[in-house]
């Protein structure tokens, strides 16, 4: 490996002589030395912009005030950022952009948090000169999420950057010019009723440093520092973003990641930004409910659990046959009681939950090889990526957002193959549609350009699964460069269900088990089975139960159709509303934290709980602690560090490779084909997701 | 949408003359030429033009913003754009202007209810050296004093009778 020396310069910042990389800008080279000099247009990671003149900076010989974001360092440079005359700048700056702003601080969401505001109080000056009239311009809608009230507007262009670079969308631009100049949405009308149609995710809220781009989920609402903040993991897609939750009175009232935690930096899809509004949801289940006759009632918990465990311990004393079908969303330790539970409390292998993707065979034809499964950063640092049979932009927002990053910043080449145009096309140096089924033949046309790569990451949909799975691998190890894989999954912990072994043949840790149970699709075709336990699935959606006479017991957050069939259902907690960890689709560990609490609901762990306890079987204690802290003794893989954890880090578990004897029914592993605005059943209960007018959006689009 | 056929031979020229994958670098000169058919910049012709240069209508959008020659309401027949910067201010460029006002009955940007005069008060047109000066639709008229004014307007007016 050949490194080329960087060039280094050393100059002069406010008297403090300091060596910066030559080519580094000079905000950059201050701020690594300790010095602020304030901006609001410079974003790290998006283009330069240069529009605000917040960070002029005297620069010795220089004729005039100089760019501090864009002016790269140079040998020699002696720099002032705190001289009278950068002091004058930044007071004049600052007089211009409240010349129309409204002061309106007491009612503007932002006001607490607004860097204008901060800005004003560090650098402004006390009074105005202006005495004209305001330029006013009324406040618009331009979605069910994003409002604008462009007087508050400084015109940074972060959010035009933020949207175009960063999702990719493109869908803000500048109106106008001078004092009059706003920000435009994509669909302007002649009538002035301008509207959005875009992938609705807020990142230009978040990044707009004033109040004029504020949000119909939290706008109103409170004044920011009434608020806890709540980091924690969000509860829809396998890919794990951080998210930080604020709470207010026991209600989650925004979500952001404004503090760039987690693998996420500060990106968030509508649905972790947003979409936590199912948790209070009117419908939301709040007391156990028992069948009588056609009719749901409502009973106390205790009699609930009494009469799931007696009717357990009834089953199990005749040696009569259970199944237990685990969730996509659960955590980590309760996937991994549960499965205990079944396997030691009720002596059952009837375990499984709705595979979305075919890890176990990918894990398998991976013999041999440490290391190669991509983390969430690999996406962005690959030199190449190939994307096969998914609509990576809808399906898994953040691992497209690190692919359009790599492309921004290092030229990262997208490849893809794909039944239909995606987002991905703007940007991807080559990609190739082909049906479902013929994706591994359609790779031979990308061969000559893949093998060129210097190193590749292959992410694969539920296309891939059973043998083209194999295929692939032997494809890429023909490639003769290094690969790492992402198996791409549905849910928050699709990846922990199948680590903890919610699998009728793979415990926890893929240790095969001695007599392997039914399948999912078994367990409801058996007409015979005496007990069926349900954990945050709805495979009853689209299909029937065989058995009449099963006794069916459903842990949810609604009546879902599942849990409609039930004879008991249990009020269960969200993961907003739990602690515990979950799994990404990376296979990194992350720490959930209980954010909100809904009365009359139990975490799905203290209800197994209640229930061994009631059984007088021991399964365990149910404490997520005690139960992570049995995970990373026992399971294969998970002995990660758990400082990473505890302080909100995520910890890559590093599972097998090789030796996998999976009895896989590749017919069983299918993705709910979520898109950016449907998220399973949560996703049917999140007002803001159905409110969009993108919604319930659609795959290979290419929009 | 189509236009005539003389602009669409202009337009398929245009297109030619800019080093291929920079079509919209024809976004301005495609807006101005489709305008005077059009009347003024609609909807329809903001999608029209961004189709064919290969850029969104958002982008279109930005750029009918920017420049004020580009209109998004209809104009009158005649449009008279009377200039009040400097040097045609310092000869009586302002007092023409409100001389216009009263004349025509309107003020600025605005269409007489006759659809044949539109006003607009503008700045530098770069025909300083006869100041103060006027346009109308793309012909000039130079040292304009109020009397010249009136004559040109009743010339127009006349012919529409
Ligand atoms: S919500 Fe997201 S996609 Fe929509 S305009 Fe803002 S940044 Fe762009
Ligand atoms: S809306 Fe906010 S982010 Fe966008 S330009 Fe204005 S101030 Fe900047
Ligand atoms: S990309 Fe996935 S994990 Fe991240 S915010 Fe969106 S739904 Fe949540
Ligand atoms: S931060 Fe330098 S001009 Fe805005």
């Amino acid at each position: 490996m050949t490194t080329t020396a960087v060039e280094t310069v050393t100059l002069t910042i406010d008297g403090k002589t300091i060596q910066s990389p030559k080519g580094t800008l000079l905000i950059e080279a201050a701020r690594k030395a300790g010095i602020e000099i304030p901006a609001f247009c410079y974003y790290e990671g998006y283009s330069l912009q240069a529009a605000c003149r917040m960070c002029l900076v005297e620069v010795e010989k220089a004729p005039k005030l100089q760019v501090g974001c864009t002016l790269p360092v140079a040998e020699g440079m002696i720099v002032h950022t705190d001289s009278p005359q950068v002091q004058k700048a930044r007071k004049g700056t600052l007089e211009f952009l409240l010349t129309n702003h409204p002061l309106d601080c007491p009612v503007c969401d932002k006001g607490g948090e607004c860097e204008l505001q901060d800005m004003v109080f560090r650098y402004g000056a006390g009074e105005s000169r202006f005495t004209e009239m305001k330029l006013h311009i009324d406040e618009q809608q331009w979605s069910p999420v994003v409002f604008y009230d462009a007087p508050r507007c400084i015109l940074c262009y972060r959010c035009i950057r933020v949207c175009d670079e960063g999702m990719g969308v493109g869908a803000l631009g500048l109106g106008n010019r001078g004092a009059s100049a706003v920000i435009l949405p994509n669909k302007v009308t002649g009538d002035n009723q301008h509207y959005l149609s875009c992938d609705e995710c807020g990142a230009c809220i978040d990044i707009c440093p004033v109040g004029a781009l504020t949000s119909g989920i939290y706008r109103y609402q409170t004044r920011p520092w009434e608020m806890n903040h709540v980091g924690t993991i969000c509860t829809h897609c396998s890919n794990g973003c951080k998210t930080t939750l604020g709470v207010r009175n026991g209600r989650i009232i925004r979500g952001n990641n404004r503090d760039h935690s987690g693998i996420n930096g500060e990106f968030l899809c509508i649905k972790g930004r947003y979409a936590f509004d199912f948790v209070e949801h009117p419908e939301r289940l709040q007391s156990p409910l028992k069948r009588v006759g056609d009719r749901f009632e409502e009973i106390p918990w205790s009699e609930a659990i009494e009469t799931v465990a007696a009717r357990f311990s009834e089953v199990k004393a005749a040696g009569g046959k259970f199944g237990v079908i685990g969730s996509n969303r659960t955590t980590n330790e309760e996937n991994y009681y549960l499965q205990k539970f079944a396997r030691q409390g009720l002596g059952t292998s009837n375990i499984d939950h709705q595979r979305t993707g075919d890890l176990t065979t990918l894990l398998d034809a991976l013999q041999g090889r440490g290391g190669a499964l991509a983390t969430v950063a690999d996406v962005y640092h690959a030199k190449a990526v190939l994307i096969v049979g998914s609509d990576l932009s809808q399906q898994h927002p953040l691992l497209a957002f690190q692919a359009r990053a790599g492309v921004r910043h290092h030229d990262t080449r997208v490849y893809t193959v794909t039944p239909g145009p995606v987002r991905e096309d703007k940007y991807s140096a080559r990609g190739v549609i082909a049906q479902p089924g013929g994706e591994i033949a359609a790779l031979e046309g990308l061969r000559e350009d893949l093998a060129k790569e210097p190193e590749l990451v292959i992410l694969f949909g539920d296309a891939i699964r059973g043998d083209a799975v194999r295929a692939l691998v032997r494809f890429a190890d023909s490639l003769s460069i290094p690969v790492k894989y992402v198996c791409l999954l549905d849910y928050a912990n699709s990846r922990g269900a199948v680590d903890m072994g919610l699998t009728p043949d793979l415990g926890p840790g893929y240790h095969p088990v001695d007599r392997p149970g039914l399948t999912l699709d078994q367990m409801l075709k058996a007409s015979d089975l005496d007990v069926l336990w349900i954990v945050g699935a709805n495979p009853l959606r689209n299909r029937a139960l065989a058995g009449e006479n099963t006794f069916v017991v459903v842990q949810d957050l609604f009546l879902t159709e599942t849990a409609r069939r039930a004879d008991i259902v249990l009020p269960a907690a969200s993961a907003y509303e739990k602690n515990g960890t979950l799994t990404n689709v990376c296979g990194e560990v992350q720490r959930v934290t209980q954010a909100a609490k809904v009365m009359g609901t139990k975490p799905d762990l203290e209800i197994f709980g209640l229930i061994a306890r009631e059984m007088k079987i021991n399964v365990g204690i149910w404490q997520w602690q005690k139960m992570f802290e049995e995970i990373r003794k026992t399971v294969r893989g998970y002995n990660v560090p758990l400082p990473v954890v505890a302080t909100g880090g995520a910890a890559q578990t590093n599972p097998v490779n090789g030796r996998v004897p999976s009895l896989i029914r590749p017919e069983e592993i299918r993705s709910a084909g979520d898109t950016l605005f449907t998220s399973g059943t949560t996703g049917r209960y999140s007002n803001v997701l159905n409110a969009v007018l993108e919604s319930p959006g659609r795959l290979y689009s290419g929009k | 949408m189509t236009f005539s056929p003389e602009l669409e031979t202009k337009f398929a020229k245009m297109l030619q003359s800019y080093p291929p994958g920079r079509e919209r670098s024809a976004v301005v000169p495609m807006l101005i030429y489709a305008q005077d058919e059009t009347g003024y910049v609609t909807d329809e012709l903001v999608e029209e033009v961004a189709r064919r240069c290969g850029v969104t209508s958002l982008q279109v959008h930005e750029v009918v913003g920017y420049y004020s020659m580009l209109y998004r309401k209809p104009r009158g027949k005649y449009h008279v754009q009377v200039c009040t910067n400097i040097s045609c201010l310092l000869v009586g460029g302002e007092e023409l202007y409100h001389h216009a006002e009263k004349k025509l009955g309107i003020g600025n940007k605005q269409v007489t209810a006759d659809g044949l005069f539109s006003l607009e008060e503008v700045e530098c047109m770069g025909a300083c050296s006869w100041a103060p000066a006027i346009e109308i639709n793309y012909d000039f008229h130079h040292a304009v004093t109020p009397e010249k004014f009136d004559a040109l307007i009743d010339a127009l007016q006349k012919k529409h009778s």
